[in-house]
């Protein structure tokens, strides 16, 4: 249906080529979508936004302590799948999401879930730096504070610090904890809203593109941070550079105009691709 | 496109500047002019306001030698206040300055001179002091506005006498008082002490000044907390469909509607039907509130809207409830401009008199409202009822009312200012 309108507008001819000569017809992903030990699964989530169908049949398994990164070209739904997981998109009128998404076996959009347990839980950094408008210290005590995460004045003041510390930040901004965040460089402040993410300590981190603003001294740092935080947590980035993907994680997804095309052990991916979609992606050819 | 490339980008960005500079320069001479019409309106005002006004701050003042004679004042011994003639213990004095006074018009002329308040202020002076009694006192009482009128030089002494308010012999008498001394300008403390009076130099603004802060203080207390969360509760929480729509076109136009009708609106529902005495400040501050509401729930909605998405994103990424959200980061971002929506509010109310009209506080009233349920005027009504006096003494009054009117609103605009300073500066 979505390749006739596409093909009757004539201006998506060549997706729509990739996709009716290439593609698999019934639509099903390549590679393998499940995971050991299974902490996030997504089954059949389509999302809309009022008429555009952003995301397709999308199904996918998150491990425990794994990183998975998302890729694919401009607008083919990363960030949109991504702030499924969290239900980021439920602020957005027009969204709507079907299928089913379950959090350690949760169903995180059944009627009884507090999506403010669930944003604890499941932390995300935006694609675009949005400090508040407060001061450094309290950018990263915000999330603790609402949580009630710190008995006291020194604990508190202990988490932003670690926090920032994680962030690869202390060092630059421990003298002017009380300037505002937003007086801050844009690359300070994505990592300024990567303390404030990791301050609340949630169980899966949501990356939204961590390191578009970064220089490769910080964007090391913020790699060396995911490797740590793996250990413990699920970690999802989506991420436009092929090298931090194979540099950071164990799996990757390939996206495109909003299906799953193929997903696998990053090094199978990087190796062997499957699908021709995802071998043109990432040797270039598409993006 | 048929495009010529032998023509360089730079080329035809230099051809096209010209007409660039030339609509900026037309733009700028335009706005400039406008600015000066409106800068030249405003001075224009404020200079006739100003001319027409000030004299009205000052009044004459008499001095006179009062007797506090017992047999005046207590004739069986005993001090009545209610009914000893006052009045007669100060033309007294009066006619010993001006013995020349006989016949029974003269008098009645001569006693003109002097403001009724004298009388009062004898009668204060002796009910504070009862000890005065059969002493003589030298004591500073108002001239009445004829004589305070020929002071100002606003009698025309040229006209013949039965066109002028004073007559030949009252001009004599004031030219004699002065020679004397008796006669000064002083500052016209009446005039910020006095509820309204039928006599010019007895007529203050307190009771009106009194009035309109009482509404206000009602008008504020009722429609910013209401308005603001109204305007809250429709962006933040309420769902947006064909109802959200239907509401924010009603508000929209209640904005729009003559004040007037809010008048109407108040005495059918606050006065007859929930019973709030009428003239009262508090049914005042009521109507004005009806009529404050839909500009400060548009101007706080405009100021909610204009808080970034992203920065509510973020609380809502962190775990933030809604209503977290809300307060602490919409509200303190929207504050500035809420509170810039209630004093365009309020000084709106303040100047408003039309529906102020409908609910009786256009009445003549002299005492100054000490409550928000006394009977009361407001600041505009008052401009009004002096503006449709006959006397000169009250068109300047009314010049000077109005002076008040502008003062308030500025005390009012730059607290206002001060506090959206505090709020700003928060983070
Ligand atoms: N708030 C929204 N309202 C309507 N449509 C949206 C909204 N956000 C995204 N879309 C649409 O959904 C599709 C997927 O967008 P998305 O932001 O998920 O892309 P993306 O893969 O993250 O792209 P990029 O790499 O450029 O960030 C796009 O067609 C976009 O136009
Ligand atoms: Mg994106």
């Amino acid at each position: 249906m979505d390749n006739e309108v596409a093909v009757a507008t004539g201006d998506a001819m060549e997706h729509v080529e990739y996709v009716e000569s290439d593609a698999n017809p019934s639509g099903d992903t390549v590679g393998n979508v499940k995971s050991d030990d299974a902490f996030i699964s997504a089954e059949d989530v389509n999302v809309y936004y009022g008429d555009n169908h952003a995301i397709k049949n999308v199904t996918l398994e998150i491990g425990r302590q794994q990183v998975i990164a998302l890729i694919g070209p401009s607008g083919c739904g990363k960030s949109t799948f991504l702030r499924c997981l969290n239900r980021m998109n439920d602020s957005i009128d027009s969204a709507r999401v079907t299928g089913r998404i379950t959090l350690d076996g949760e169903d995180i959009y059944a009627k009884n879930l507090d999506p403010v347990l669930l944003r604890a839980r499941v932390g995300i950094v935006f694609q675009k730096p949005n400090p508040f408008p407060k001061t450094i210290y309290e950018n990263v005590a915000y999330g603790p504070r609402i949580h009630g995460l710190a008995a006291n004045r020194s604990e508190l003041d202990q988490i932003v610090h670690t926090s920032l510390e994680r962030a690869g930040l202390l060092k630059e901004v421990k003298d002017r904890l009380d300037e505002p965040g937003t007086s801050l460089s844009g690359g300070q402040q994505q990592r300024l809203c990567i303390a404030r993410t990791i301050a609340v300590n949630p169980e899966v981190i949501l990356m939204d593109e961590p390191c578009s603003a970064l220089d490769p001294i910080a964007t090391a740092k913020i790699e060396d941070l995911i490797d740590e935080l793996s250990e413990n947590y699920a970690i999802i980035i989506v991420t436009h550079s092929m090298q931090q993907a194979a540099r950071v994680s164990q799996r990757v997804a390939y996206f495109h105009l909003g299906k799953l095309i193929e997903v696998d052990e990053t090094s199978r991916i990087f190796t062997n691709p499957q699908h021709k979609l995802t071998e043109d992606y990432i040797t270039g050819r598409i993006g | 496109m048929n495009r010529d490339t032998s023509i360089s980008t730079r080329d035809k960005v230099a051809a096209g500047l010209r007409k660039r500079h030339r609509s900026e320069l037309t733009f700028r001479a335009f706005g400039f002019i406008a600015t000066a019409i409106g800068i030249l309106f405003l001075a224009v005002f404020f200079w006739s306001l100003i001319a027409q006004g000030y004299t009205a701050f000052s009044q004459t003042y008499l001095t006179l030698d009062i007797e506090f004679s017992e047999e005046a004042l207590a004739p069986g011994g005993q001090l009545d206040l209610e009914y000893a003639d006052f009045d007669g213990v100060v033309r007294q004095s009066l006619r010993q300055l001006l013995p020349d006074a006989t016949d029974r018009r003269a008098r009645r002329e001569m006693n003109r001179l002097v403001s009724i308040g004298a009388g009062y202020q004898v009668r204060d002076a002796i009910r504070d002091d009862e000890s005065l009694l059969g002493t003589t006192q030298t004591m500073r009482v108002p001239a009445a506005s004829t004589v305070d009128m020929v002071m100002k030089g606003n009698i025309d002494r040229t006209l013949p006498e039965e066109q002028r308010t004073a007559s030949d012999r009252q001009l004599a008498w004031i030219d004699q008082l002065a020679e004397q001394g008796r006669l000064e300008m002083g500052f016209n403390t009446a005039l910020f002490t006095n509820g309204d009076s039928r006599e010019p130099e007895l007529a203050g603004i307190r009771g009106a000044v009194m009035g309109s802060l009482y509404m206000l203080i009602v008008a504020i207390a009722v429609s910013f907390p209401v308005g603001t969360a109204a305007a809250i509760y429709l962006e933040e929480f309420a769902p947006k469909n064909r109802w959200s729509d239907l509401i924010e076109v009603n508000i929209n136009n209640l904005a729009a509607v003559p004040s007037i009708v809010f008048g109407l609106l108040g005495l059918a529902v606050f006065i007859n039907w929930i019973g709030i005495p009428r003239s009262s400040p508090l049914v005042g501050g009521f109507v004005l509130s009806l009529l404050t509401l839909p500009v400060i729930i548009i101007a706080s909605r405009a100021a909610i809207k204009a808080v970034p998405p992203s920065i509510r994103e973020a609380a809502l990424g962190l775990g933030a409830s809604k209503m977290q959200v809300v307060g602490h980061h919409v509200l303190p971002l929207a504050l500035p401009g809420m509170l810039t929506g209630a004093i365009i509010g309020m000084s709106r109310a303040l100047g408003e008199s039309a529906p102020l009209l409908m609910i009786g506080m256009v009445a003549f009233i002299v005492d100054v409202p000490a409550g928000f349920t006394d009977p009361a005027t407001a600041l505009p009504v008052q401009v009004y009822l002096w503006a449709d006096s006959p006397e000169r003494a009250f068109a300047e009054r009314t010049s000077a009312a109005i002076i008040v009117l502008l003062a308030f609103l500025l005390v009012m605009n730059l607290t206002a200012v001060i506090l959206r300073k505090r709020v700003e500066r928060q983070w």
